[in-house]
């Protein structure tokens, strides 16, 4: 029964998530929480959808993926090329058409495109803008081309049996390259610029902030709820205890006659679009998106959150990324109380970061199962467990991982 | 009257005092020259002054020219301008340079040479400086002939190369002989002999003279290009066809041409009533709409002809653009041109050079700061994400040293054995109280360690702010060691280099030839062998992180001298150093050698195809590391037996 897709935890995770969005749109209309806060929110669903695929790599296959944000940083990317193409294209219309003769596609082109291009100097449209009129096709590149990625870097990687930390090592360097490029101001994404003004959706100009952002919300709850279950389903059933086999013994697996490196470009894949969905839904939201939003740190801190939250279990990765990014942004935004020490004061703003990075390694080394643990020491008194839970356990010790 | 009777005296008395005469009386022999001088005769006063061999002649000329001369009308002597009090101004004596009077400043004249005259006054002032006994005097006149080129100074220049005490400022006069000559000599021989001359030498200067010497016109013709033609323009490969036919245009052979702009405001000046040469305007949203519609206002006759892509091909054909050399002399392009290309052959081995050195000394950076990453991943098998912020209290540890200590030689070598200590004594720490407890769990290790790596890179921000903080090299470390003009390397990097030099030969000694080495082997080869034989890991451990941390303490302080101490300067080189250890082979000193090596010959070779763009450079090298690792999964120098885990 543990591993079926409509477990207890399945239903009370969708039902908490369903409650949640509804009080928060109910407050919303009463005026109770401010359109950036929704706007925090429906960011913060997305990093959890972004959370529940790196644990489902990490904590159900057992592959520390640090590159997983150049993912989510591709799909906002991909989405956020057509939101400006579109809504440059209706700022540009007037001056066009106040013009004696009517423009020529190529004069509409180059008016777009001296707009969006201006700040790094040029005003060519790059090959990759070459789909950025239609919508359609970005939605579709937002599943494909983080996809395609992951395909390519994962196809190389499991073939030659990079594992363990060679693994977290080369996709760190995966996502470093790729912001690394995506700064220069040729790489046909404004470089360091980024694409901006991504809030503002086309078509839907009259249309208020604060009706966007609560459509925003919803629009990510539901991928969250639908993303869970996905993934859900993913490690349930067969799949989910070959993953699970791959992670604490890869090579018996691969005795057993299975094709492990299919297994894990399966799930690398299937993780990499989920994720680039979330950065699609992101974006829009957070307004602009810059290379520095793919830095390996921003992948590091995805680990993070899915280690605070407890790996192994869905619901559990959710959790921590829903916690440690509120707290995170409650600290740094400055609401945090000081603390004052005599003659020195604790600022939140300088002084969260080594709270984080303590109570990180204090997770890691007494609690690692994370804030999904909690549950455990609740459910003690319930009937035993026989099936043993999916958090690190003997199956991650070293020999297991290094050795292949 | 007096004026008159000394001049006289002087002239009548010159022959016998010749040997001791002074320059006030030189000056007075052409008091009127002297006075309000012009660029012909001033040309006489110099000789002159030249002949008669005055110690103070040269700083005479300099005065001369900067308008410091005055002449005092009561007795028409020459002297110097000094202090300025109200009405009255000092007279400085020229030949004994003191304060000869203060007159009223009604009673002197001043002397203006114009500009004409100063700049013979200059030339002349050259010829004093290339025999002067400053050797930096020297260099600037030299300096000052290599600004503005006059083919007169190559007589003086020439007569001074034989006197030249100084090596290398007698190769410089050589050289810039050779230069005036190549380009200002009587006859081709001798501007060719100069030119071929030039070709020993890789400076600038030479290059910038051959190439001026080479410098070309484009000319557009019909039939073929008259004159001394460097090479033809191919049409396609070194211009667009737009760009070939814009030339035709401006050589006024060919109508030009009409752009897609040109018709577009051709139209609109010709709208009528909501159409134009027969087509509506709301209709003409396309490229071939329009073009249509100017071909109608075409046959009006109201607009120039359209110009067809057949009509742009065939003018193209029927024209040559060709780059034609200014200098008219074939034989004398000629030797320039084979002496410029031998020059770039020995620039380009120059510049090969510099590459290998920049490619050495980053090499040695990463080594330092990767060795102690690989000894510990190699011997206890975890990451330590915390090894960049170990760099950065190394560094820090100088910067504070040298707080206290500003003498800059020995605060570096306290900062040195004290960057160690201190990086050890955290790495020990860290070892103790997090890694000890999470050996079993290696993808654990790298997350907590890269949580101690975030808290200690805030902390260091909270304690020493944000900006950067510099950490000075002792003055023996400033400049460069110049091998020629272009290979040249900075003392700090030749001291990085030493440095990881130095630990290369540590690390080989202490791993290969003492008790510990031999331990820190075993448990790298196989943990659980090496226990059973009672090598404590735990120590062993411990011992290896300490080592790994204190290297990674020093190379902070090397990485410090060499750029700058700010709070993510470890962090800037943890990838890189990750890098190096995957790259190289996990526990092998070789093996990060041969990592760092590759990396850094990967950073400057890329870099170098294209200088400017940096980020692109370290994009590709990530990707072929990417890629390197696809066929050596394990690195260069891989593990062998169970150790490898095959």
């Amino acid at each position: 029964m543990r591993n079926d897709v409509f477990k207890p935890s399945t239903l009370l995770f969708l039902g908490a998530l369903a409650v949640f969005a509804i009080v928060v749109t109910i407050m919303a209309g009463q005026g109770m929480v401010s359109t950036s806060f929704v706007k925090t929110l429906g960011k913060t669903l997305c990093l959890c959808l972004a959370a529940i695929a790196m644990d489902v790599i990490w904590g159900y296959t057992g592959i520390l993926s640090l590159g997983h944000m150049a993912f989510f940083g591709l799909g906002g990317y991909m989405i956020g090329m057509w939101l400006m193409y579109a809504r440059t294209e209706t700022l540009v219309a007037p001056g066009l058409a106040a013009q004696p003769l009517p423009p020529t596609e190529g004069e509409v082109r180059d008016a777009i495109g001296s707009q969006i291009f201006g700040v790094v100097g040029s005003s060519d449209f790059p090959m990759i803008w070459m789909f950025a009129d239609s919508l359609v096709l970005q939605l579709a590149l937002v599943v494909l081309v983080p996809s395609l990625l992951a395909l390519v870097f994962g196809w190389l990687a499991f073939r030659s049996r990079v594992t363990g930390v060679y693994l977290s090592i080369l996709t760190q360097a995966m996502t470093l390259a790729l912001a690394l490029y995506l700064f220069q101001n040729d790489s046909g994404l404004r470089g360091n610029n980024g694409l901006s003004g991504l809030q503002n959706i086309p078509g839907f100009e009259d249309v208020p902030q604060s009706t966007l952002s609560l459509s925003f919300f919803w629009a990510s709850a539901f991928a969250l709820a639908a993303g869970y279950l996905l993934f859900a389903w993913v490690v349930s059933g067969r799949m989910g205890s070959v993953l699970r086999a791959i992670r604490d013994d890869e090579q018996r697996v691969r005795f057993l006659g299975y094709q492990v490196e299919h297994y894990k470009l399966f799930a690398f894949v299937l993780t990499a679009a989920v994720t680039g969905i979330a950065g699609a839904l992101y974006y829009p939201q957070a307004g602009i998106i810059n290379p520095a939003e793919i830095a390996p740190i921003a992948s590091i801190y995805l680990a993070v959150w899915v280690a605070i939250g407890g790996r192994g279990r869905l619901y559990g990765a959710a959790i921590g990324a829903a916690v440690v990014s509120l707290l995170s942004s409650w600290f740094t935004g400055g609401a945090a109380p000081n603390i004052a020490l005599g003659d020195y004061a604790i600022r939140w703003t300088d002084w969260w970061l080594v709270l984080l990075g303590v109570s990180f390694v204090c997770v890691t080394l007494f609690a690692p199962k994370g804030i999904g643990g909690l549950v455990d020491l609740l459910q003690r008194r319930l009937p035993v467990d026989r099936t043993g839970d999916f958090g690190p356990d003997k199956g991650s010790k070293r020999a297991e991982e290094t050795a292949q | 009257m007096r004026a008159f009777l000394i001049a006289f005296l002087c002239c009548v008395l010159s022959p016998v005092m010749a040997a001791a005469q002074d320059l006030q009386t030189v000056l007075q022999r052409y008091a009127e020259e002297v006075e309000s001088p012009g660029r012909q005769t001033v040309g006489v006063v110099i000789d002159d002054l030249l002949a008669a061999e005055l110690p103070t002649a040269p700083a005479f000329l300099g005065y001369w020219q900067d308008r410091q001369i005055v002449r005092n009308q009561d007795d028409g002597l020459f002297y110097r301008a000094g202090e300025r009090e109200g009405e009255t101004l000092e007279l400085i004596d020229l030949d004994s340079g003191e304060v000869a009077m203060a007159v009223p400043t009604a009673s002197v004249t001043e002397v203006r040479p114009n500009g004409g005259v100063r700049r013979e006054l200059g030339a002349a002032l050259v010829r004093f400086q290339l025999a002067d006994p400053d050797p930096a005097v020297r260099r600037s006149a030299l300096a000052s002939i290599a600004r503005s080129p006059d083919p007169d100074q190559i007589a003086p220049l020439d007569a001074s190369i034989a006197d030249e005490p100084d090596a290398a400022i007698r190769d410089e006069k050589v050289r810039l002989r050779n230069i005036l000559a190549a380009r200002f000599g009587d006859t081709p021989e001798i501007r060719v002999e100069a030119i071929r001359n030039l070709g020993g030498s890789i400076a600038p200067i030479s290059r910038a003279a051959l190439a001026q010497i080479l410098s070309t016109t484009e000319v557009v013709t019909q039939g073929d290009p008259d004159g001394n033609v460097a090479r033809l323009l191919d049409v396609g490969r070194d211009l667009t066809r737009v760009e070939a036919y814009a030339r035709l245009v401006d050589a006024g052979l060919v109508p030009p041409r009409v752009s897609d702009t040109d018709i577009r405001n051709a139209l609109i000046a010709n709208i009528a009533e909501g159409t134009v040469g027969g087509w509506a305007v709301t209709e003409l949203d396309t490229v071939a709409a329009r073009r249509a519609a100017y071909v109608a206002l075409e046959a009006e006759g109201v607009v120039p002809p359209f110009i067809t892509e057949e009509e742009i091909e065939a003018a193209l054909s029927d024209h040559t653009i060709a780059l034609v050399y200014n200098e008219d002399d074939p034989a004398i392009t000629q030797a320039a041109e084979q002496t410029l290309a031998g020059i770039d052959r020995r620039v380009a081995a120059s510049n090969g050079a510099d590459l290998a050195i920049d490619a050495v000394s980053l090499a040695s950076i990463y080594f330092l700061a990767a060795i102690g990453l690989a000894i510990t991943f190699g011997v206890m098998g975890v990451i330590n994400m915390a090894h960049g912020e170990f760099i950065m209290i190394g560094a820090y540890t100088g910067y504070v040293v040298q707080q206290y200590v500003p003498d800059y030689t020995l605060s570096l070598i306290i900062a040195l054995p004290l960057a160690f200590v201190v990086a050890a004594a955290a790495g020990v720490a860290l070892e103790r109280l997090v890694i000890r407890h999470l050996y079993h769990r290696p993808l654990e290790t790298l997350l907590a360690t890269f949580g101690i790596s975030i808290a200690l890179q805030q902390l260091a921000k909270n304690i020493f702010g944000t900006q950067a903080r510099p950490l000075t090299a002792p003055g023996w470390l400033d400049g460069q060691w110049v091998m020629n003009e272009i290979i040249g390397v900075s003392y700090i990097r030749v001291a990085i280099f030493v440095l990881a030099l130095l630990f290369l030969g540590l690390l080989l000694f202490i791993l290969n030839r003492t008790r510990l080495g031999l331990e820190v082997r075993a448990v790298t080869q196989n943990p659980g062998m090496a226990a059973s034989m009672g090598i404590d890991p735990d120590k062993i451990n411990m011992a290896t992180f300490a080592l790994g941390s204190g290297i990674a303490g020093i190379a902070g302080v090397a990485i410090g001298l060499y750029g700058q101490v700010t709070s993510e300067m470890g962090a800037n080189y943890i990838v890189q150093s990750f890098m190096t250890v995957v790259v190289g082979g996990v526990g092998n000193v070789w093996g990060t050698l041969a990592g760092a090596g590759l990396i850094g010959m990967l950073q400057k070779g890329i870099e170098s195809f294209n200088p400017s763009n940096t980020l692109a450079a370290q994009t590709f090298m990530i990707l072929f590391i990417i890629i390197f690792i696809q066929f050596r999964p394990r690195g260069i120098v891989a593990l062998k037996g169970r150790a490898a885990g095959d």
